[in-house]
């Protein structure tokens, strides 16, 4: 082995010895730094004859790129190394819990007033408001209703006190007084439906004194009762998401709708537990009837050339039926472990293209 | 409404039974609220022979009975007058029913001795009006079998009737619309031929009418002498108990028998405590009636009485008094069968807070033609007699039967165009003669007049409901609505706003909650606005709610501090709804309130909670008007009604309007409401928003994207503690709009060794435009924004 085969085994096991990245780079200032062993030996080059350097020349540069290969190798494993320790000593207990994210909640109340919105918005109802506080004329006259008519004592309203001109005012028992709002301002044809707050003096088990309603109103040339009655088929399907629930009419009354009807779906309640669709019983649902020609009249419209069509239907119950929530008086507690458990996640919005209900992920 | 079936079947001949009648009940408009069979409830119990009956050793009223079932001898105690050897009796066993007790019979000792059971009354069972004793049954009775076998079973019918049904507040109504429903034939009451009363005398009564034009125009009395009082007929008094009526004499009982039967309001004066002339009158101010219900009224003007010179005997049409009422020994009686007009009756009623069965007939309408005749004053006068004896005067009668209306003219091809469906004329007529309608046909239009029992019924709307009503509503066929074209999305802006008001609050960790629009004036005295009054309610359910809220908080912190109580120490709570400013219609606005309380978070092994704070009430602020699409251009203003705290609390404005406030919730606001835990809150007032602009397309500016990079520098200025941060923020911004794209504030610090003044800290982006900056127009830029912070501040850059 000659002296240069030597030198190029014992630099390499200098290299291979480096056992940390400070070391290996040691090595390399000691060998091919700018006084290093291999640089000194090029050095020499310039004081050769030149045949000789040629020869030196190259056997240098052999053992040069072997030492550069050599290390550079070395600085890789080394590195690796190095990585993999720390990342070891960065590992963490993952199962520790994620940093707290607070998800809020939907009152099913008002998912369901959105169900109702998106159902009937397909069908081309526009929705519509009026106060809280009415009046008389709104809420009783125009709708058929007069004073000392027996059908006031079928709603225990609220008055209030303060009154202008004489007139005093109630806080409304029935978004009814919204279809009077509505046509007084707005000619046929008319298609609304009118979701909110109601109040009755009453409060025990299935009665709370403020409740919700949506009214449902349409006024046109044609639409007729068979419309309602195909109308509503198609809401209770669509919101209880079946494909078929039984329906009933049945005759009943209210002042401002002639004729009128109770309609009632399939159910069945066996074993205490009530289900929705077809079965052996039938469960009240909502009111509904034509609109009488006085509330037309009242409305200074013609009813001799339009008709239509108007229900209401108790939102707080549909939502108690769908969603299974035993006892109305618990919607107006506001106890946060109530509408966690009974409420919607903000992203669950309903639309009848994407599926009614549960479309915004798990509850967390 | 209540009946039993045989009552029913008085009036009806129908092979149905109770299922298909109920069935045609609800079909009809007349919806069954429950069928209670009394009998059926109690068919365990059994018949018992007494075998033998001595008297209890340690009581000196109870005895000890041997009693028989058929198949084993009982030790029973018993405790009834009644209980003797050899009778039969009904025997409930442990473990059986007992209605009046409302739980199942227990074995037990009575004073020492073991019984096995107990001996019924009627009254216990719920099957009769009889608590005088326990029952004898009939010698023929079968040992062994069941109660059934000597009480016939005879369910009740609760219907529920309709304010416009008057006609149907009564046993034969209902028969009489079965009947026209095609369910059984209705039985003539009596022989038409037949007479029924026959009188004997003229009575010496004078009768003055004043109220014929005020709502009594048809008036009549009838005296009937040497009547004999008592207790009526078995068969009425179970009739009358088992619709929950209280048997009282045979004059009473016969009254409220028409009621129920007939719907035949009438009233019985014993003649012997009227004095002088009687007059049918409006009632002067100040008189007062002790009525038959133990109460005394105090009428007004407008209101009909019935008076002798005594003064007010009776409330016409709604309650007699006590003084002149029957009693068992009375045998002279004035009978009243009137007609009161609705409306009258109604407000009498409602001004005195008096419901009785006789005004709840008179103010849906009664049959005025049976004030008289069909099942009127003679047919009463005619069971009166055959139950009491006595004889009876000739009637004497004030104003006369009210005339029917015109005849409503009806095409029948109205049925069709309110309804969409097929009923072939001769159907409608059909149907409506069934009902008791005359028709007379005038080419294609029919001439329609009511009958006298229907008063509801006034135009042709109502002959289309009538028509559907007996052919069927399940006929009803069902057709697609039509839809209108080009739906543009169906939510007025406002309401758009809210629902995405209550998403982008949800998404925030908001729990969504709805409380009551009313709160007690107690807690809303610590939210009162200046110049707002509150809006009282008249009839309040309680005096916690008394009041139609002026704001949304306190009843959001009174749901907090119900949650703390219940064990949830962290929340939030929101609600959008309406809040009110005064007591007429529109004199209200809808806010959106979010409500923080206690720490933002349980404790967590990497961040460490804290209690939440104005910042958080902001950010929720922001994050709502956001969602509502506000203006971006809102000024935070420090100014907050007294019910946050002072220092920390502030205002969003636009202009002059505040959009929303927030804050902490003020600590004696929170001591008054009784809650411990640091509360903040927002008030967003979503009405007040501008209305979003409408743009003339959809589509969005163009993007334009700098091909330069941004660069940022900090500076950190020393400044008067007071002065608002957004001061710095503005002054910064304003130096050079467009190179300047962004400042925010990144560090605050204000430590003793600062005194009065605080360190803020901004970093600034610039965004060169054109070229690339050099470090000497950086350096420039850097050199503007201190010299206009310092000039609108007087903060000096910190070195």
């Amino acid at each position: 082995m000659s002296e240069l085969d030597l030198l190029q085994t014992q630099l390499l096991e200098q290299v291979q010895k480096a056992a940390t990245l400070a070391d290996l780079d040691a090595v390399r200032v000691s060998v091919l730094g700018k006084k290093g062993i291999i640089t000194e030996k090029m050095k020499s080059l310039g004081g050769m004859a030149p045949e000789e350097r040629k020869v030196a020349g190259q056997q240098f540069n052999t053992i040069k790129n072997a030492l550069a290969e050599a290390i550079e190798a070395k600085k890789e494993q080394l590195e690796e190394a190095e990585i993999n320790a720390r990342l070891a000593k960065e590992a963490v207990d993952i199962t520790l819990p994620v940093r707290p994210e607070k998800q809020g909640r939907i009152h099913p109340l008002y998912q369901t007033y959105d169900e109702v919105i998106a159902i009937f918005g397909q069908m081309g109802f526009e929705v519509a408001e009026g106060p809280d506080i009415e009046d008389d004329f709104h809420n009783f006259t125009a709708l058929n209703t007069p004073k000392n008519h027996p059908a006031r004592q079928m709603q225990d309203t609220f008055y209030l006190k303060g009154e202008e001109n004489g007139e005093k005012f109630i806080v409304r028992t029935q978004t009814s007084a919204v279809q009077i709002r509505t046509m007084e301002k707005q000619q046929p044809p008319v298609r609304i439906i009118v979701p909110g707050r109601t109040y009755r003096c009453d409060y025990d088990a299935t009665h709370a004194p403020m409740f919700h309603q949506v009214e449902g109103l349409i006024v046109d040339k044609e639409t007729n009762m068979a419309h309602l009655k195909g109308c509503l088929i198609e809401f209770v399907k669509t919101f209880f998401e079946l494909d078929d629930v039984p329906v009933r009419f049945r005759p009943s009354f209210f002042p401002f709708t002639e004729p009128s009807a109770e309609m009632d779906i399939g159910c069945s309640r066996s074993g205490g537990e009530l289900k929705i669709g077809a079965g052996n019983d039938w469960l009240e649902i909502l009111g509904c009837g034509m609109v009488h020609p006085n509330v037309l009249k009242a409305c200074h419209i013609d009813p001799d050339v339009y008709q239509g069509f108007a229900f209401g239907i108790g939102l707080d119950r549909l939502a108690m039926l769908k969603y299974a929530i035993p006892d109305l008086r618990t919607f107006f507690e506001s106890d946060l472990r109530w509408i966690k458990h009974y409420g919607f996640v903000p992203l669950d919005i309903p639309s009848t293209g994407s599926g009614l209900s549960m479309t915004g992920g798990n509850k967390r | 409404m209540k009946f039993t079936l045989s009552w029913l079947k008085d009036y009806l001949d129908t092979e149905a039974g109770v299922d298909e009648i109920a069935t045609r009940l609800t079909a009809i408009g007349l919806e069954i609220e429950e069928i209670i069979d009394p009998v059926a409830a109690v068919k365990d119990l059994i018949v018992v022979h007494v075998d033998e009956c001595v008297p209890h050793p340690d009581s000196d009223h109870l005895h000890v009975l041997k009693v028989n079932t058929g198949k084993d001898v009982l030790q029973i105690v018993c405790g009834a007058p009644n209980a003797k050897a050899g009778m039969k009796g009904i025997l409930a066993r442990p473990g059986d029913f007992i209605p009046s007790f409302g739980e199942k019979l227990k074995a037990g000792k009575i004073r020492g001795v073991e019984s096995c059971g107990m001996m019924c009354a009627e009254d216990e069972l719920g099957i009769g009006p009889d608590h005088t004793g326990i029952i004898e049954c009939p010698a023929d009775a079968v040992v062994g079998a069941s109660v059934a076998t000597v009480y016939p079973s005879d369910p009740v019918f609760d219907v529920s009737v309709t304010p416009n049904r008057g006609d149907c507040m009564s046993v034969y109504g209902i028969a009489r619309d079965l009947a026209a429903a095609g369910l059984g034939t209705l039985k003539p009451l009596y022989d038409k031929n037949e007479k029924l009363v026959a009188p004997t005398f003229s009575s010496h009564v004078v009768l003055e009418n004043e109220a014929l034009d005020i709502g009594a125009p048809y008036f009549t009395l009838r005296e009937i002498r040497n009547v004999k009082n008592g207790p009526s007929p078995k068969w009425m008094q179970d009739r009358l108990t088992a619709v929950g009526l209280r048997p009282i004499s045979a004059l009473v009982d016969v009254t409220n028998y028409f009621n129920i039967a007939f719907g035949r309001p009438l009233h019985v004066f014993d003649a012997d405590k009227v004095k002088g002339k009687i007059t049918v009158r409006s009632a002067k101010d100040g008189e007062k009636l002790l009525a038959l219900d133990g109460r005394e009224y105090a009428l007004s003007e407008g209101m009909v009485v019935i008076a002798d010179e005594n003064g007010v005997e009776s409330i016409a049409g709604v309650m007699g008094g006590e003084v002149s009422g029957c009693q068992t020994e009375t045998t002279r009686v004035l009978l009243e069968s009137a007609y009161f007009e609705p409306e009258s009756i109604a407000k009498t009623g409602q001004k005195l807070i008096l419901t009785s069965d006789s005004r709840q007939r008179f103010e849906r309408g009664i049959d005025p033609a049976a004030t008289i005749g069909a099942y009127g004053s003679d047919l009463a006068t005619k069971m009166i007699l055959d139950l009491c004896g006595g004889e009876c005067s000739e009637i004497i009668v004030t104003g006369k039967e009210p005339a029917q209306p015109a005849p409503i003219a009806f095409d029948p091809k109205r049925v069709k165009q309110l309804c969409g469906i097929d009923v072939p004329a001769d159907e409608c007529k059909e149907i409506l003669e069934k009902l008791g309608c005359t028709v007379t046909q005038e080419g294609d239009i029919f001439s329609v007049v009511r009958p006298t029992w229907r008063s509801d019924i006034t135009g042709a709307h109502d002959l289309v409901e009538e028509v559907l009503r007996i052919h069927g509503y399940d006929q009803l066929p069902a057709l697609t609505l039509p839809r209108p074209n080009g739906v543009h999305g169906i939510l007025l802006p406002k309401q758009r706003r809210e629902a995405s008001v209550r998403r982008a609050l949800a998404d925030r960790g908001g729990y969504q909650t709805i409380t009551w629009s009313f709160m007690s004036s107690k807690d809303a005295d610590l939210f009162r606005t200046k110049g707002i009054e509150p809006v009282l309610i008249a009839n309040p359910i309680s005096a916690d709610l008394n009041e139609m809220r002026p704001n949304l908080l306190p009843n959001l912190i009174t749901a907090a501090r119900s949650n703390i109580v219940k064990g949830t120490a962290d929340g939030c709570l929101f609600e959008v709804g309406p809040q009110f400013f005064g007591f007429k219609p529109m004199e209200q606005e809808t806010v959106a309130c979010m409500l923080r309380f206690g720490q933002t978070a349980q404790r967590h092994w990497a961040v460490a909670p804290r209690a939440v704070d104005v910042f958080d009430a902001k950010a929720d602020a922001l994050a709502a008007l956001d969602a509502a699409e506000a203006p971006q251009n809102v000024q935070i203003a420090r100014e907050a009604p007294a019910w946050y705290h002072p220092g920390r609390s502030g205002a969003v404005k636009i202009g002059k309007t505040v959009l929303a406030y927030f804050g902490e919730i003020h600590p004696k606001v929170l001591k008054a409401l009784d809650i411990k835990t640091p509360v903040c809150a927002c008030e967003v007032f979503l009405d007040r928003l501008p209305p979003a602009k409408k743009k003339a397309g959809k589509g969005q500016k163009p993007l334009k994207l700098s091909s330069f990079t941004p660069i940022m520098r900090d500076l950190a200025f020393l400044v008067s503690r007071t002065t608002d941060s957004e001061k710095i923020v503005v002054a910064a911004k304003n130096t050079d709009k467009n190179l300047i794209t962004d400042v925010s504030v990144f560090d605050l610090y204000e430590g003793e060794n600062l005194g009065d003044k605080k360190s803020i800290a901004i970093q600034i982006t610039i965004q060169p435009v054109e070229k690339t900056m050099t470090d000497e127009e950086i350096e420039s830029v850097c050199r503007r924004v201190i010299g206009a912070v310092s000039a609108a501040t007087g903060a000096v850059l910190r070195s």
